[in-house]
C-alpha cells in the first residue's frame, strides 16, 4: 500500500506550486522616506535576511491570523529571507500587534530590551498604529509608539498578508 | 432528590423585567437568590454567563430539560452578593472578574486573588460608578501550590515562542509529568465593556466584531441579534441566510486552521500546509465576494452590510466542489498516519463529568459527551430548516477534538450548499428604530457558545454591555486535562482546545 502521505505529496507535486507569485510591490504610500532610509541601513547591516519576533500586545487575534497566512504555503514569507524566531535574543525586528494594553506593556518593553542592537520595531495593524477602536480605554495605553520607538507601521484591520509581506520587504529593498 | 420545578417556574416568584427580550430577565430578592443557589446544587440548570452592572449582578441560566433560557438578577446596593462558584465552578473566574471590574464582592468566594486586574489600570473597579484609586503596589499573585519531592515550577509566558496571544502558564512538574497547571490571564484586557457604553449601535457593533478576531462573524451576529431583540425588529429572511453563510465560512476556516495546527504541534507539518491552502481558498473567496478576508463588519444590526454580488453563487459552488474532496483526503491522511495517531490518541483526556460540571461548549464539550450547540438550542434562523447534525464523541482526547472538527467542517460544507440552494429573495437589511430596550443573544461560534447582553437607552445608544466568550468555561478544563500528561504534550493539548485569550480577557 502507498502510504497516504506519499500519495498526498505526489498529488501536490503534480499539481504544481500554490505559492502566489503576483505579490504587489511595496505600497509607495507605505514606503515612506523613513522606511527607505531604514531599508538602506537594514540591507547594509543584515543583507537579505531578517529574523522577526512577533509579540501580541493585546490584539483581538485577527492580526495573528494574517501573520499565520503570510507564513503559510500561499504567501510563503520565508522565500524572501524573512523568518519568525522564538527568542527576542535572535531577532532583528520586533513585530507588534494590537493596542498596547496596560497589562502587556511591561512584557513588551522587556521583550524589546532583550533584543540585541541593531533592532527595529514594526507596528502591525490599525490598533498597533494608534490603538484603533480600543484607544481611550482605561486598560489601553495606545498604539505601539506609546511604549517603544516605532520604525514602520503597516496599517489595516487586519492587514492582508500581501500588505504584511510588502511592509516587511520594504525593510530589505 | 432532584427538584422537579422548571427554571421558569422557579423564577415566577421574582419580578419580571418588562423590556427584556427575547428571554425573560427576573429580579430576585436576596432570599430568592439564596434559593437559586440551593437549587443549583442539583444538576440540570446550566450556567451560561455571570456579569454585573453598577449595583446588580446578573446570571444567565439554561434549563437543560426544556432548553428554556432566563436571566436572574440580584440588586446589591451594599456591594455584596452570594457567590455561585461553590455550586457552579465555572462561575469562579467570572466572579473574580466582577470584583475586579465592578467592585462588587462575591460572598463566600474562597479565592481572594484578582483575575483581570493586574494592578496596572490606574484605578480599581473601573466599571463602578466611582472607581477606586489603585493600590500603591501591585499585589503579589501567589499561584496555587503543589508540594512533594522533586517538584519544580516552569513559568511560561505571557510572551510565548510562537505567533500566539499572550497569557501566563505556571506548571508544577515532577520530571516530565505535569502535576498542576494554572493559567493567569487578563493580559489582553482592553476594557471593551466600558468602550462600548455610550456608543451608537454602529460603533459598538464594530467593537463587538473585534472581541475575538477569529470569531468576528459570531460576535457580530450575537451583537446584532441582541440589538434586534432589544429594538423588537425583525430581520429579512435573506439576511438570516447570508449571516448563516458567513458564519459557516468562518467555522470552516477556523476548524481547518485548528486541525492543521494540532497536527503541526505533533510535528506533522504537511497537514498544516494542506489545511492552510484550503483556508486560503476560503479567505480569498471572502475577499473577492464580500470585501474582507475574515468577514469583519459584514454582519450588522438589522441584517448584513451588502447583498451577494452576482457571481457569488457560482464562485461559492466552485469553492465547495474543491473543498469537499480535499477535506476528505486530509481526513484520510490524518486517520492513517500512525505516528500522528500515537500523539493524539489518549492524550489530554477531558472526562465527560468535568465537561458537564463546567458546562463546556463547542468542540471541547462535544468531544467529551456534551452535545450542546447554540444553533440547535435555543436555535436561531435559518438553522431550524437546514437539518443541522451535531457530532458528539465520548473519548475526550485530542483525537476526539480533531474528529469533531472534521465532522463539523464537513457539516459546514453541506450547510453552505444548502443555504445557497434555498436562498430567499428580498432585502438584506432592516432599519433599526432608536429606542430603549434590553436584548440577549446566544450564537454558536467555531469555538462554542457566544452570549451577548446589552441594554439600550431611549436614543438607541448602549447603556449596558456584556459579551461572554466560550473560553471562560474551557480554560479551567485545559488545566484539568493536562494533569498527568507530559510537559511536551502541552502545546498539543492547548492547540486542541484553542481557547481565545482576547475573547476571554476583553
Amino acid at each position: 500500500m502507498i502510504p497516504p502521505v506519499a500519495r498526498l505529496m505526489l498529488r501536490s507535486l503534480l499539481a504544481g506550486p500554490v505559492t502566489r507569485r503576483d505579490l504587489l510591490p511595496p505600497d509607495p504610500a507605505q514606503a515612506t522616506e523613513l522606511a527607505l532610509a531604514l531599508a538602506h541601513t537594514v540591507r547594509r547591516r543584515l543583507g537579505r535576511s531578517l529574523a522577526i519576533r512577533a509579540v501580541d500586545a493585546g490584539s483581538c487575534n485577527g492580526c495573528e491570523l494574517e501573520i499565520h497566512a503570510a507564513t503559510g504555503p500561499v504567501y510563503d514569507l520565508e522565500r524572501f529571507g524573512l523568518h519568525f524566531v522564538a527568542s527576542p535574543r535572535h531577532a532583528d525586528v520586533l513585530l507588534v500587534t494590537g493596542p498596547v494594553t496596560t497589562n502587556m506593556a511591561e512584557a513588551l518593553r522587556r521583550t524589546y530590551e532583550a533584543m540585541p542592537a541593531p533592532k527595529w520595531v514594526v507596528a502591525l495593524g490599525d490598533c498597533g498604529r494608534d490603538g484603533g477602536c480600543f484607544a481611550g480605554s482605561y486598560a489601553v495605553l495606545g498604539g505601539v509608539s506609546a511604549v517603544l520607538p516605532v520604525d514602520l507601521t503597516i496599517p489595516g484591520c487586519p492587514p492582508e498578508p500581501q500588505a504584511i509581506l510588502g511592509g516587511l520587504l520594504a525593510l530589505l529593498k | 432528590m432532584i427538584p422537579s420545578a422548571s427554571l421558569l417556574d422557579f423564577l415566577a416568584r421574582g419580578e419580571w423585567v418588562a423590556e427584556a427580550a427575547p428571554w425573560p430577565r427576573v429580579v430576585l430578592d436576596r432570599p430568592g437568590w439564596q434559593a437559586l443557589l440551593k437549587r443549583l446544587e442539583a444538576p440540570g440548570w446550566e450556567l451560561i454567563s455571570e456579569w454585573a452592572e453598577a449595583a446588580a449582578v446578573h446570571v444567565a441560566l439554561r434549563d437543560a430539560a426544556d432548553g428554556a433560557v432566563a436571566i436572574a438578577s440580584l440588586p446589591c446596593p451594599d456591594g455584596y452578593f452570594p457567590s455561585l462558584a461553590a455550586v457552579r465552578p465555572g462561575a469562579l473566574r467570572l466572579e473574580r472578574a466582577i470584583r475586579d471590574l465592578w467592585g462588587l464582592e462575591p460572598e463566600g468566594l474562597d479565592d481572594p486573588r484578582p483575575w483581570l486586574d493586574h494592578g496596572r489600570w490606574g484605578c480599581r473597579a473601573p466599571l463602578a460608578p466611582t472607581p477606586q484609586p489603585p493600590l500603591p503596589d501591585p499585589l503579589p499573585y501567589p499561584f496555587l501550590p503543589a508540594e512533594g519531592e522533586g517538584l519544580h515550577q516552569i513559568p511560561v509566558g505571557p510572551v510565548h515562542a510562537g505567533v500566539i496571544e499572550p497569557g501566563h502558564f505556571r506548571f508544577h512538574a515532577q520530571g516530565e509529568a505535569v502535576v498542576r497547571l494554572e493559567a493567569r490571564l487578563g493580559y489582553t484586557h482592553k476594557g471593551i465593556a466600558a468602550l462600548a457604553t455610550g456608543q451608537s449601535l454602529t460603533a459598538a457593533a464594530r467593537l463587538a466584531g473585534r472581541i475575538s478576531g477569529d470569531a468576528t462573524v459570531a460576535y457580530a451576529l450575537a451583537f446584532a441579534r441582541a440589538a434586534e431583540a432589544a429594538c423588537g425588529e425583525v430581520v429579512p429572511p435573506r439576511a438570516h441566510s447570508l449571516r448563516a453563510l458567513f458564519a459557516e465560512l468562518e467555522r470552516l476556516a477556523g476548524h481547518l486552521l485548528d486541525i492543521g495546527g494540532i497536527a503541526n504541534d505533533a510535528a506533522f507539518a504537511i497537514l498544516l500546509a494542506q489545511t492552510m491552502i484550503l483556508r486560503e481558498r476560503i479567505l480569498e473567496t471572502n475577499l473577492d465576494l464580500f470585501g474582507h478576508r475574515l468577514l469583519m463588519d459584514r454582519v450588522v444590526p438589522g441584517g448584513v452590510s451588502e447583498d451577494l454580488p452576482p457571481e457569488a453563487t457560482a464562485r461559492l459552488r466552485d469553492l465547495l466542489d474543491g473543498l469537499g474532496p480535499a477535506l476528505a483526503r486530509i481526513r484520510y491522511l490524518y486517520e492513517n498516519t500512525p505516528s500522528l495517531s500515537d500523539r493524539t490518541q489518549g492524550t489530554g483526556i477531558l472526562s465527560p463529568a468535568l465537561a458537564h460540571r463546567f458546562g463546556a461548549g463547542g468542540v471541547i464539550g462535544r468531544a467529551s459527551g456534551r452535545s450542546h450547540d447554540a444553533r440547535q438550542s435555543p436555535g436561531y434562523p435559518p438553522y431550524e430548516r437546514l437539518d443541522l447534525t451535531v457530532p458528539m464523541l465520548l473519548k475526550g482526547d485530542v483525537d476526539a477534538r480533531v474528529m469533531v472538527r472534521f465532522a463539523e467542517a464537513a457539516e459546514s460544507l453541506r450547510l453552505i450548499g444548502r443555504i445557497l440552494l434555498e436562498l430567499p429573495s428580498g432585502p438584506v437589511r432592516a432599519a433599526l428604530p432608536a429606542r430603549a430596550g434590553e436584548g440577549f443573544a446566544l450564537v454558536e461560534s467555531f469555538r462554542g457558545e457566544v452570549a451577548l447582553w446589552l441594554r439600550l437607552d431611549e436614543s438607541g445608544r448602549i447603556a449596558g454591555f456584556h459579551a461572554h466568550d466560550p473560553s471562560w468555561f474551557q480554560w479551567p478544563l485545559l488545566e484539568a486535562t493536562i494533569e498527568g500528561n507530559i510537559v511536551a504534550d502541552f502545546p498539543l493539548c492547548n492547540k486542541s482546545f484553542n481557547c481565545s485569550y482576547s475573547g476571554h480577557d476583553q
